[in-house]
């Protein structure tokens, strides 16, 4: 009787469906499309002084200046603002991508510990800085986080889980030592700790776009290339080893592309809150989606759109990138749970 | 050693006839295997032939799971030895030969946003590496959807079904997966008794087909109806043969005693 009525509405919210299948692809393209523009810009931005590329370069430039024209803001002629826009629309993408496996392992806290892992690695590589003149912290973060990846994945192994006590020590040992290393550093001027903290636009610069640009191409070709063993190992990892998969190898991927999406975003977002866009629209995308393949889909076009959201709010009112972001990932989090009370159904119907 | 050459074409001969005994589909030799110091399988040996239908059975806690796990390479034995296919189990690595069907509680079909198709798909997985989905896994996938009849529930999410529902979706899956070995682990638990009854006499032409299958299952009349042999396990091997001389022997009583367990089962 139910399984009956439960049928007919499915037909007949199957157009319904298609409406936001549409949908869904219509704002992937579109995100696909600002995010290569955006890659297009860092790449001229660090080939300017070529013959080849000035010429484009300073094009891009002229239609930022008329895109401010038109749009009456005073954001696209400033090329520190296209570096700032270019990495929250990569952290849009990169962060709620790889955030899908994680939330759905169960490994959400592995984002946060591996963000608190990587402040210790900013921590070492100023007090590097100081000391020997090597002045790229964010490397520093990078080794230091994908290190601390692979040892919680040694934890796990030897724990049987990812359980939350290693963690736990894990996440606090090393903000421990980031912060020993920073109050040992301290009497060095110009270390702005605090950007890296709760996230500050002004502390990107073009050699951490760069970065950033290269980590995300890098992030997205491995999801592409390991969707289907994630999405496994992801939703049933004993079949998925009857299956011969690799789980460790794999589960060693995911850790590390976590690691590096952390340290990509921590700018902008800041330890403390780089997890929250793991998470959040994620969160958002699994209380609507019907599937696994499209929840990945609107992870990514509500990352986006916090992103947006919050850029805007933290540029036109001064205030920090970081948690104007979370803050609009989380309403975007409270209406999905207003929508999926009604139930999936109202929403297809539309 | 056989080699390779025998093998190869055993291979061949069982999938076409399902009779081949070259090679068997599983050895296991002599195994034990000890969560810490309680001995969950002691001392094992049986062998299981190409196209063969094992029943598996013994009480809770008998390690019949476990000796299933160790069978398919999720558990590694404390010692004693495994052989899949006439390759040692550790070393085995054709996942698309083996379809499985766990326990209800192992997989994460509870929150993660999967629909009973993708979950389908994944039984394909092993055929198609890092290479997109062939024209022969979707006939595959659509196939096994039809075969357990959950067409009408393929887009609805996996943990919006029933426990039924939901344990046909992953019977689907290994199905999908045309494996030559179906290992399944009480499978029908759930499942009313219209689909269960439909299911056994799909596993019956399953292995007339020639595919090998081990079935774990509670019900012991229904082992004793389908299965072409019994293996009869409390943490000892207390029967291996065929049905009849099974249910001629005392091992049931003795396994079963051997906890103290009282069952009752009517059929």
């Amino acid at each position: 009787m139910t399984d009956n009525v439960d049928t007919t509405v499915a037909r007949e919210t199957d157009s319904g469906r298609d409406i936001r299948r549409l949908l869904e692809l219509a704002g992937l393209a579109v995100t696909g499309t600002v995010s290569l523009v955006m890659i297009a810009f860092i790449v001229l931005f660090w080939l300017q002084e070529q013959s080849i590329a000035s010429g484009a370069y300073e094009q891009f430039m002229i239609a930022g200046q008329w895109l401010d024209h038109y749009l009456g803001t005073n954001v696209f002629k400033w090329a520190f603002m296209w570096q700032q826009l270019a990495m929250g629309v990569l952290i849009g993408i990169v962060a709620p991508l790889i955030g899908t496996f994680l939330v759905h392992r169960e490994m959400a806290l592995i984002g946060e510990t591996l963000a608190h892992t990587a402040f210790a690695g900013v921590a070492i590589g100023f007090a590097a800085g100081t000391l020997v003149g090597i002045n790229v912290p964010l490397y520093f973060a990078l080794v230091v986080s994908i290190l601390g990846a692979l040892g919680v994945q040694w934890l796990s192994e030897h724990t049987d889980t990812y359980g939350d006590v290693p963690v736990a020590i894990m996440l606090t040992g090393s903000f421990a030592v980031g912060t020993l290393v920073i109050s040992w550093g301290r009497g060095q001027r110009g270390i702005s700790i605090e950007g890296f903290l709760w996230g500050d636009l002004s502390i990107v610069t073009a050699s951490s776009a760069r970065l950033m640009a290269v980590l995300s191409v890098i992030v997205v070709a491995v999801v592409i290339y390991t969707y289907k063993q994630l999405v496994f190992i992801t939703f049933d990892e004993q079949a998925a080893r009857v299956a011969r998969l690799n789980v460790t190898a794999y589960n060693t991927i995911l850790v590390v592309m976590t690691a590096v999406v952390v340290v990509g975003s921590m700018q902008v977002l800041g330890v403390i809150l780089v997890a929250g866009m793991l998470v959040i629209p994620v969160a958002a995308a699994s209380q609507i989606a019907h599937g696994f393949r499209e929840t990945m889909y609107l992870s990514v076009l509500f990352g986006q759109l916090s992103i947006v959201g919050g850029l805007a709010m933290a540029i036109n009112y001064g205030l920090p990138s970081g948690g104007s972001i979370i803050v609009v990932a989380i309403v975007f989090y409270l209406a999905t749970i207003g929508l999926s009370s009604d139930g999936v159904r109202s929403l297809s119907m539309h | 050693m056989a080699g390779t050459a025998h093998t190869e074409s055993a291979r061949t001969n069982s999938a076409a006839a399902g009779e081949s005994t070259v090679t068997s589909a599983v050895d296991v030799r002599n195994v034990s295997f000890a969560y810490g110091d309680s001995p969950v399988v002691k001392d094992v040996s049986l062998t299981i032939e190409k196209g063969e239908f094992l029943g598996l059975i013994g009480p809770n806690g008998s390690g019949k799971t476990t000796l299933l796990h160790l069978m398919l390479g999720l558990l590694e034995p404390g010692s004693g030895s495994i052989d899949l296919f006439g390759e040692p189990v550790e070393e085995f690595s054709a996942g698309e030969r083996i379809g499985y069907v766990s326990q209800q509680s192992t997989n994460r079909g509870g929150s993660m946003p999967v629909t009973v198709r993708e979950a389908v798909k994944m039984g394909r997985f092993a055929h198609a590496g890092h290479a997109r989905l062939s024209e022969t896994d979707y006939a595959a996938i659509d196939q096994a959807i039809e075969t357990v009849g959950i067409e009408d529930l393929a887009d609805r999410r996996v943990n919006a079904l029933s426990g039924g529902q939901r344990q046909r979706a992953f019977i689907a899956r290994a199905l999908a997966s045309e494996s030559d070995l179906l290992a399944l682990d009480e499978p029908t638990v759930g499942v009313d008794a219209e689909s269960r009854d439909a299911f056994y006499q799909l596993l019956e032409s399953l292995n007339d087909s020639g595919i090998t299958i081990i079935l774990i299952e509670h019900d012991i009349g229904v082992v004793t109806d389908r299965a072409s042999r019994i293996a009869c396990i409390n943490t000892e091997l207390y029967h291996h043969g065929d049905t009849e001389s099974f249910v001629q022997s005392d091992a049931l009583a003795e396994a079963y005693g051997a906890t103290g367990t009282v069952v009752h089962h009517d059929h």
